[in-house]
Formats: structure tokens, sequence, C-alpha cells
């Protein structure tokens, strides 16, 4: 334990020296360090996946770490429960707030330890007071009484708060709280913040949003894959300088994307919006192209995608595919007209995972495959065969389960289940998440043959260096637009970066003030169509 | 006035701090605080059903007066669903914590058995013993289904689906073919089923009184908050850090506990028990919860709600051969009215939340 400062003014609120985290075989959580401060506000930045909300569930108790030193207010802490950690003064305020709907406001704030009256019997109206009270201290109007169900998200961040502040917690975390408030929402939760570093709290602000962590924190750290990379006072440092601090590393040549001729528009997105998903997204996918949809998670990506293949629903706008038009709401209708969908989550929505191989590769074009509408095993496997044989899914037989297969080989079941419908337009999303490098590479090559091949595929992918190494144009998404269109050549890790962190000029936040010069042509969007 | 005048020490209510901007994104209610609770009670699902109520016993009423008029007709509308009352009751606080509990009618057969049994076994036994016993039975059976379904992370519907066979299958095994018959019960505890007090039938006061303590908890005590909160959230309550698991093997314990109670109750109403007694009334408990306005994905609704809803449920049974009304429109209308319930929760919540994206995107 390190006590060397035993006369000096006061113990950082919260320590975190090399702290580690594995989930199984996965490492969440390499070596994470992070000292705040009292009186402070601490960005958190990093990658999808740079750990920061392990470390974040670490400290709220959520989590165990495996190793590392955790202090709070210099002394060791070690939290198996959220119970805990908010009893030694830790409040979290998570992205996506964690209210009871069907409750008061008031009662959301003094949850399991309510104000207690004659008897032991709940005051109402004192809570309702001191309700009221914290809201005036806050300077927000929210009346104690109403139903939790119904805000907006920006109100309902500013109930954490008040909850936090009726903990009296020393420190709070706030894991994005910006990513789903408007401009002016985003000015009130700053005047709140800083109103609590001024009363002596510290914070831990996690943003994607450099103005912000700019306009807002005093000092920076920087995360990169589960390690802590650098920290920095904000006033000694720039964008540029974060920026390549979370990039960090050269793009491995592991994804080769061999060039291929490309040719007609097969997939043309216009106008689609979905309200409150996604905006006015405007693109179009050729034959023989692989175009990559990157951005942080939650900007949208998946949303679209889904949106396209008519899964969930959207507002306007129109997808046509070799120019005819796809009715909405119709994946059968997608299916015909030359679409494939590999989804996110192959486990639960690409995969029967009790059923065959087989079964899984001929889920699709059963109908096809039916003879006077009897259907016989020997069909299947005929038709399945070929599919398996050329992704080298390596089981031992065809009607293996699908449950006890590697990550990477379910992945390409679920591949040869829509090669087997001879589609014109592949969407993947996340097509490597959660499968070994080796086979990472298999489904890097597949996808390239396929372009080859004249298929246009739109591949979402949050991990940057394959969407730099597969992609033949990036497509950014942030916060549900497209912000920038990055042929091959001018598609940088900075240059994506900044476009997934920066809505466009004129974008709903309303703080210019961060923008400290753009990386070449990265809110350069073009309007394909 | 942003609140009632409050009893606490703190300074009142601050003017808010006018050096940020303020923004008024949620106004608070200007109502003075007589007329908000008026509005709010105007407002209330209980209400809404109690109006529905009092319209099926006008209607009964005003095609056969002795519905209400005549001392039987009175007694039986007070009697007839005490029973399912407690069993109303006990479904709520289980629903509340988006839980369910199928076993009820199982439990409620096991004791009302086991109440004939005790007084032909044991000749002399005081009522209040076995008014204990009921319960105590009951409250263990809850408390295995608690445990299982807190315990074993199965859905509650499953587990209790499965234990309502097993129960039922005790009640088979040790009841056989043999019945309890009114000739077997004490006399004195024969006349609860239909004593009155102030001509209030006692089985509907121990009812009220089971539903008043139970309703003081819910909206009174610290841990009956928390049904409420961990029905309406479940990972919200554990990130509360609050004691999730105990809260739900509590809800269940509590409705086996009643349904042992509703067991007794039932013996003293019917005075002949056989081994299939109670069988599918599980089914009028959650009818009636749902109907009251629990909201059947819990977090809302209160067993005030549930009470008349089961009140409902039974009167309407009564009422309409009265009114004329032909057997299947009877079952009909009780669908119709379950359905109708639920719908109207799906609707105004789904309303609301459509709402708050629209107002997200247009700021």
């Amino acid at each position: 334990m390190r006590h060397d400062s035993i006369g000096a003014a006061s113990h950082p609120t919260l320590t975190l020296r090399d702290v580690a985290k594995s989930f199984g075989p996965v490492v969440a959580l390499r070596s994470g360090t992070l000292v705040a401060q009292p009186g402070s506000i601490h960005a958190l930045v990093g990658e999808n996946g740079a750990g920061k909300s392990t470390l974040v569930k670490i400290v709220a108790g959520v989590h165990r770490r495996d190793a590392g030193e955790f202090l709070l207010g210099g002394e060791p802490a070690d939290f198996g429960s959220t119970a805990e950690s908010k009893a030694a003064g830790v409040a979290v305020i998570y992205q996506e707030p964690t209210l009871f709907p069907d409750l008061s406001v008031t009662e959301n704030i003094f949850m399991g330890r309510q104000l207690l009256g004659r008897g032991r019997r709940i005051d109402r109206a004192a809570m309702y007071a001191e309700a009221a009270r914290l809201f005036a201290g806050l300077g927000v109007h929210i009346d104690p009484r109403r139903q939790a169900l119904g805000l907006s998200i920006a109100d309902q961040q500013i109930i954490e708060i008040a909850k936090a502040i009726s903990l009296d917690a020393r420190l709070l975390i706030m894991d994005e709280p910006t990513a789903a408030l408007s401009g002016v929402e985003v000015e009130r939760l700053f005047a709140v913040a800083r109103r609590l570093r001024d009363e002596g709290r510290a914070i831990v602000f996690i943003s994607h949003r450099f103005d912000e962590v700019f306009d807002l924190c005093d000092t920076v750290t920087v995360m990169r894959d589960g390690q802590y990379i650098a920290t920095k006072p904000i006033a000694d440092t720039s964008v540029e300088e974060i920026v390549g601090l979370m990039v960090g590393r050269e793009v491995a040549e592991l994804f080769p994307k061999t060039p291929a001729p490309i040719g007609d528009p097969v997939l043309q997105v216009s106008g689609l919006t979905a309200s409150g998903v996604f905006h006015d997204v405007t693109f179009e996918v050729r034959a023989g192209e692989i175009v990559g949809l990157a951005g942080l998670v939650g900007a949208g990506r998946s949303e679209i995608a889904r949106a396209i293949f008519g899964v969930d629903r959207y507002d306007s706008g129109s997808v046509r595919v070799k120019g005819c038009e796809v009715p909405p709401r119709d994946p059968a209708a997608a299916i015909r007209a030359g679409m494939a969908f590999v989804p996110e989550d192959r486990r639960r929505q690409g995969l029967v995972t009790e059923a065959s191989v087989t079964d899984n590769i001929t889920g699709v074009i059963r109908g096809s495959l039916a003879r006077f509408g009897l259907l016989t095993k020997r069909m299947e496997n005929a038709a399945a065969g070929p599919w398996a044989g050329r992704l080298e899914v390596k089981t031992g037989a065809l009607d293996m389960n699908a449950k006890t297969m590697s990550g990477g080989n379910q992945q390409k079941v679920v591949i040869a289940k829509w090669l087997a419908t001879k589609p014109t337009l592949l969407i993947i999303d996340e097509p490597t998440r959660g499968i070994d490098v080796g086979t990472k590479a298999e489904v890097h090559r597949l996808l390239s043959e396929l372009a080859g091949q004249g298929m246009a595929i739109l591949m979402i992918s949050s991990e940057l260096p394959e969407v730099l190494g597969m992609a033949d144009r990036v497509l950014v998404v942030c916060e549900g637009r497209i912000t920038a269109d990055l042929p091959r050549d001018r598609a940088t890790p900075e240059a994506v970066m900044h476009a997934a962190t920066h809505a466009l000029t004129g974008g709903h936040h309303g703080h210019p003030g961060g923008h400290h010069g753009h990386p070449g042509g990265a809110q350069d969007q073009q309007a394909a169509s | 006035m942003t609140t009632a005048p409050a009893p606490s020490k703190e300074p009142t209510v601050t003017v808010p701090d006018t050096s940020t901007e303020v923004q008024l994104l949620v106004e608070p209610s200007s109502l003075a605080p007589r007329r908000r609770m008026a509005q709010s009670l105007l407002r209330s699902r209980e209400l809404s059903i109690l109006a529905v109520l009092l319209l099926v016993i006008a209607a009964a009423t005003i095609k056969n007066p002795s519905f209400l008029l005549s001392s039987s007709g009175w007694r039986d509308l007070l009697l007839t669903p005490s029973m399912l009352i407690l069993l109303a009751v006990g479904q709520a606080a289980v629903i509340i914590t988006r839980n369910v509990d199928l076993s009820v009618g199982s439990v409620l057969g096991l004791t009302a058995y086991l109440t004939g049994r005790l007084f032909i076994d044991h000749p002399g036994i005081p009522v209040v013993v076995v008014f204990a016993a009921g319960l105590l039975v009951g409250a263990v059976l809850g408390l295995v289904n608690g445990l299982l379904v807190a315990l074993g992370r199965v859905p509650a519907l499953v587990i209790t689906l499965g234990t309502l066979y097993i129960y039922r299958g005790l009640v088979l095994s040790w009841a056989g073919s043999s019945r309890i018959n009114a000739s077997d019960l004490p006399a004195g505890f024969l006349a609860l089923g239909t004593q009155q007090i102030l001509t209030i039938p006692v089985l509907f006061l121990i009812a009220v009184v089971v539903l008043s303590a139970v309703g003081y908890y819910l909206y009174t005590a610290r841990s009956g908050r928390e049904f409420y909160a961990i029905g309406s959230d479940p990972d919200a309550a554990v990130l509360y850090g609050l004691n999730v698991r105990r809260r739900v093997i509590g809800a269940f314990l509590l409705s086996g506990a009643l349904a042992g109670l509703a067991g007794v109750v039932f013996a003293a109403r019917y005075g002949s028990v056989s081994s299939d007694a109670g069988t599918g009334i599980e089914l009028q408990a959650v009818a009636a919860a749902v109907i009251g306005g629990v909201a059947i994905f819990g977090g809302s609704g209160t067993v005030w709600g549930a009470a008349i809803g089961a009140v409902l449920l039974v009167t309407i049974n009564r009422a309409l051969p009265m009114l004329g009304i032909p057997d299947f429109w009877q079952q009909a209308l009780v669908g119709a009215l379950i359905l109708s319930a639920i719908v109207l929760d799906r609707v105004l919540s789904a309303r609301q939340s459509r709402r708050l994206v629209e107002a997200r995107d247009q700021s």
C-alpha cells in the first residue's frame, strides 16, 4: 500500500492502479489506472472496447477486480455489490438511467432509504419537500410527484444526480451522459456538474465528444485495448493528441481486400429516417464494393441495417435494390430482392442453436428446396454440403448441433445460410465479433472473395482496423446521421474517429468551442446517389 | 407551490437559483394539495373499476330489487367475493413484483381439506388454531414457491405451474375420494360462514382487515415500496442495492399465507370440501388483479384495485344470469373485461413513450 503522502493536503477521491478484470478467457481490462481528485472533473476516453465500462463497473461494485489497487479517499476498497459502493459514497450515472418508470420521481430518489415518520412509516410529505429542495439546489424544475415514466433522458439523469447528492456521494461517475441529450440539456447538465465540482466532489466523465471533454473537464485519461495509455491536463493537450493516443496502432495488414471491379449500384438508400433513431440516411453500395459502416456503439448503425432489411420500421425514405423499391417492414421481400443479413448477435438472431448445421444452412431456402411441399433430409444435406465445404466449416458432421460449435464456425454457418440464397447484397453486422484471429482472417478472405465475384457488401464493424482494412469506402455514423463518406485512401483512423465523435456542423449540441481543427477531410460529406 | 407543507426541519422550499439557465422542462404541479388529491383519485383505475361495479349492481337491482335490497341479497353481495378478495390481494402483491402465483388454487384446496381433517381428528380444537394452521401451512407452501423462484432463476409462471400440480397431487393422495361434509364441522365454525356483525358478514370483515393491512403495508413501508420498484425494473432494483430475492420470497409467502387463509374460509363458507376444492380459482385471482388495474408486468396497481376487481368478477357472475344474459356471453364479458384492462395498460404506456421520443427529437 502506498501511503506516501500522509501529511499531504488530501488523498485523491479515487485511485485505481493496474486494475485487471477477465471474463473467462476474455480479458476486458488489462491494467486500468485512474486517479480522480476532489473538486475536479476527470475525462475518461477511449475507443469501443477500451475497457472504460468495465473500469466503471468495478468502481460501482457490479464486477469485482481480479488484480490491482483500488483506493477510495485513501482507503482500500473492494465492493461486492452496488449497495456497498453506494454506501461508500460512489454514485454512477449510466448512459441509460436506471429508474423505476412506474414510481414517482421522489420515490426514485429515495428508494430503499425513504425518510420515515412516526412508527417507521414512510413520510411522503418530508420526501417531497426534500426532493423539491434538491431540485431547487440543482436549478431545475421537476415535479417531485410526477411519475418517472415519460421523462426525457436528460431529466432522468437529473434525477440520478439528485439521488447522488442526497446520498452525499463524493465520487460521481457519468458514463456517456450526453449521448442522448440535446444542446440545452447538455448545457444544463454541465452547469450541474460544475456546481458539484465546486462543492469538492470528484467527477469522472466518460464521453466520445471531444468538444465536451475540452469544455468541461480538467484532466483526461486515455485508455486503449483495456490498458491505461496516458493522463494529461486538458490545458496541455489537443484533440489531435488525444485521438492519436486513442488510436495508437498501425492498421495491421491482417485484412486484405483484394481490389475488385466496381460495378453498378446494387443498394440505394435515400433519406431513410426513423424518428429518434436515425435521420436522413442516404448512401449506395455498388457491385463488388465493400462499404464499411463505422461509428461508435449506439450511433445507430445496426438500426440502419435492420431498417434496410425490413426488420425495423422507418418513417420515411426509400430502399432500392438494383433499382427496384423494397417495401418497408418485410424481410421476406428483402430476401426476394436479393438481400442477405447476418445480424450482430448470431446466437440469438442468426442461428437456431438447437438445430443441426444442415437445418441452419437450409433455413432460408427450404421453401424452394421442397418438392411438392415435401422435404427430405437428403435434399437438405445435398444443398447444405457444398456451402459448408466451401466455407470450411469445421464440424464433424452436418447433423452436429450448432450450439456446440465455436463462434467462428457458427458465423460461417450463418454466412453459408445466406449465401445459399444467392444474394446480390450482403449486409453483415460485426462479422468477426468474438471470433479468434485465425477464423477472423478466413471470414475476411471470404468477404473479399465474395466482393470479387460482384457481390455488394455492407459491413458494420466496431473494430476500426477491420473497417479500414476491408472497406473500399467508409461511411461514418454519428448520432444517427452519416457524418463522413471516406474513400479507402482517405480513411485514416484519425479521420474516422473524428467524424464518429463529432456531429455534423450545426449539429444539435451547442458548443463549437472544441473543434480544434479537423484532420483532413473528415467532414467531407458526399451525399451519394 | 411545489410541495405540501412539510414537517421537516429543512428551510422552506428555496427559490430556484437563477444564476444558471433554468430550463422549465417539466413544470411542477401548480394545483393546491386538496385539488391535486381529488384529481389523482378521480383519475385512478380503482375508481373507474368501482364505477363499473356500481353500474352492474344498479342494473341487477333495477331488474330484480332483491339483488341488493333484500337482507340475503346484501349478505351474498359481500359474502360471495370474500374468498376471492383474499386470493386477489396475495396475487396482486406477487404480480406487482413482476411474478405470478398459479399455485394458490391448490394451496386453497389443501388447507380447506386440512381444516376439515383438523376438526375431525381433533374434536374441540379452537377455531383460532385452525385459522392459524391454515395460514401457516399456506405460508410454508408459499415459501417453497418463493425460494424456487428467487433461487432457481426460472420464471414464476413455470415454477408455480409445477407446484400447482404438486400441491394438488398432495391433496388428492391425502383426501382420496373422501370428502369433508358439513356434518363433520362444528356448528360454531360453520356459523362463521354466515354470521354477520351489523349486517356485514364476518368473512367479509376478515377479508377487509387483511386487505387494509396489506394495502397499508405496501403503501407506507420501505419494504412495501420495494415490491413496486422490483416489478417496475428488476435490473434497476439490483443496481439500487435492493434485496430483490428477499422481497420476492416475501411476496410469495404472503400470497401462500392468504391462499391458506382462503382455504379455511372456503371450508367455513361451503361446509363441504372435496379434493378438487379451489380448482381453477387461481385464474380468477389473476383476472381480478388485472381487472383491478394491477399491471401484469408489475410495478403498478394496488391491492385495493385487485379487491374491487375480485368483487366485480364475482358480482358479474351472479348478476348476468339475473339480467337474462346467456352463459356464453357471461364468460365472454369477463374475457372482454380482462382484455380491455390489458389493452388499456398497453395503449396508455405506448402512447406515453412515443410522446417522449417525439419530444426528444424536436428539441
